[in-house]
């Protein structure tokens, strides 16, 4: 229910906003939209890699060596935290075997949402300022994501 | 990291077909080609839009208000980060990651790390800021998975947007676990 007012009401919120201040919110909507189709344009050689690494090694049936209710869902959670386009040809996957609306679909759809690219991010952050010794840092960070997966399986099992 | 990572699935992929006789691979890597094309062709114009969309609440100011809006609770997360500027780059940091704005939250989280350095008093040794702030940015809140939604909607969901409020949920478990364990393990290195 929620879910479905959630886009029109931030849509609605920054315009009304850009109005008042009397900004030119057309302008800066085209201005936007060039940039987000720079963005695109960069990832596209990404996502192209990391689709046929992800089908080649699904696709090669791989996964039916080990048994279990969620195998498909695995190789998602071990690529999320390492690439984002990675997890997101896993979740594909999912979708053209299960479809978006069935349990597995619906659960790695929350896990994609929910949580993050940690190492990528932690070794972009830590690299650009030369930071050797990260301490703790990675253990937290897959501690969260691990809750937050876990929490995925519990709500998707709940809304579902 | 990315190296490895992609030779080894195309690698053990290929192995594993040659291995276990699927004639298919080959067809696999073809196709690979074409299910890109649609998976770009389908999220891309949802992340035009919704760069479009962000970039008037930046122009006009509206993220600004919200990073100083969250700003005193950082202070709180935060308690060894003296530098305002860090903090002001962390705020805007964490406010376009939760609009899904990468492309303004990947800049303004480098500069945070800059000024988080300077004040860091072991160079090249992980502050226990820096460490807070990126448990908060990997785990942060996205408030629109808009990537998942274009996604669903490309391969028939129903309801596309029913992620959103189960993704909230999730993440925010996520966010308060990193942050409690976080807080623990600083608690203990003071003693």
């Amino acid at each position: 229910m929620l879910s479905n007012y959630l886009i029109p009401g931030i849509v609605i919120v920054i315009l009304v906003y850009g109005f008042v201040k009397r900004v030119s919110i057309y302008d800066y909507f085209i201005e936007g939209c060039i940039d987000g189709l720079k963005i695109l344009i960069e990832i596209v050689p990404a996502i192209l890699a990391m689709i046929l690494a992800v089908n080649v090694f699904i696709q090669s049936g791989i996964l039916d060596i080990i048994n279990g209710k969620f195998k498909e869902i695995i190789p998602m959670v071990i690529l999320r935290p390492i690439s984002g386009n990675a997890s997101l040809a896993a979740l594909t996957n999912i979708y053209r075997n299960f479809g978006p609306d069935s349990y597995l679909g619906f659960l790695g759809s929350v896990i994609q949402g929910a949580t993050d690219t940690t190492i990528y991010v932690l070794a972009l952050y830590f690299g650009s300022i030369h930071i050797k010794k990260t301490r703790y840092a990675l253990g937290v960070g897959l501690f969260a994501d691990f809750c937050g997966i876990l929490a995925a399986f519990i709500v998707a099992y709940y809304f579902f | 990291m990315i190296n490895i990572i992609w030779f080894l699935l195309i690698s053990i992929g290929i192995v594993f077909a040659f291995f276990s006789n699927n004639q298919e691979i080959g067809n696999i890597i073809i196709d690979s080609s074409f299910n890109a094309y649609e998976l770009i062709l389908s999220i891309g114009p949802l992340i035009v839009l919704w760069s479009g969309i962000m970039n008037i609440a930046s122009g006009s100011g509206l993220l600004r208000k919200f990073s100083n809006l969250i700003r005193p609770i950082l202070k709180k997360l935060l308690p060894s980060v003296k530098s305002e500027k860090a903090l002001e780059y962390i705020s805007s940091n964490i406010v376009a990651n939760m609009l899904g704005l990468g492309s303004v939250a990947t800049p303004a989280g480098l500069k945070a790390m800059k000024y988080l350095e300077n004040e860091n008093k072991h160079k090249g040794v992980a502050s226990e800021g820096m460490i807070t702030f990126l448990v908060l940015n990997t785990s942060g809140v996205t408030i629109i998975p808009m990537t998942v939604i274009a996604l669903r909607k490309a391969y028939g969901s129903i309801n596309p947007t029913s992620i959103i409020i189960p993704s909230i949920i999730a993440t925010m478990v996520s966010t308060i676990s990193g942050l409690t364990l976080d807080y623990f393990i600083r608690r203990k290195n003071v003693k």
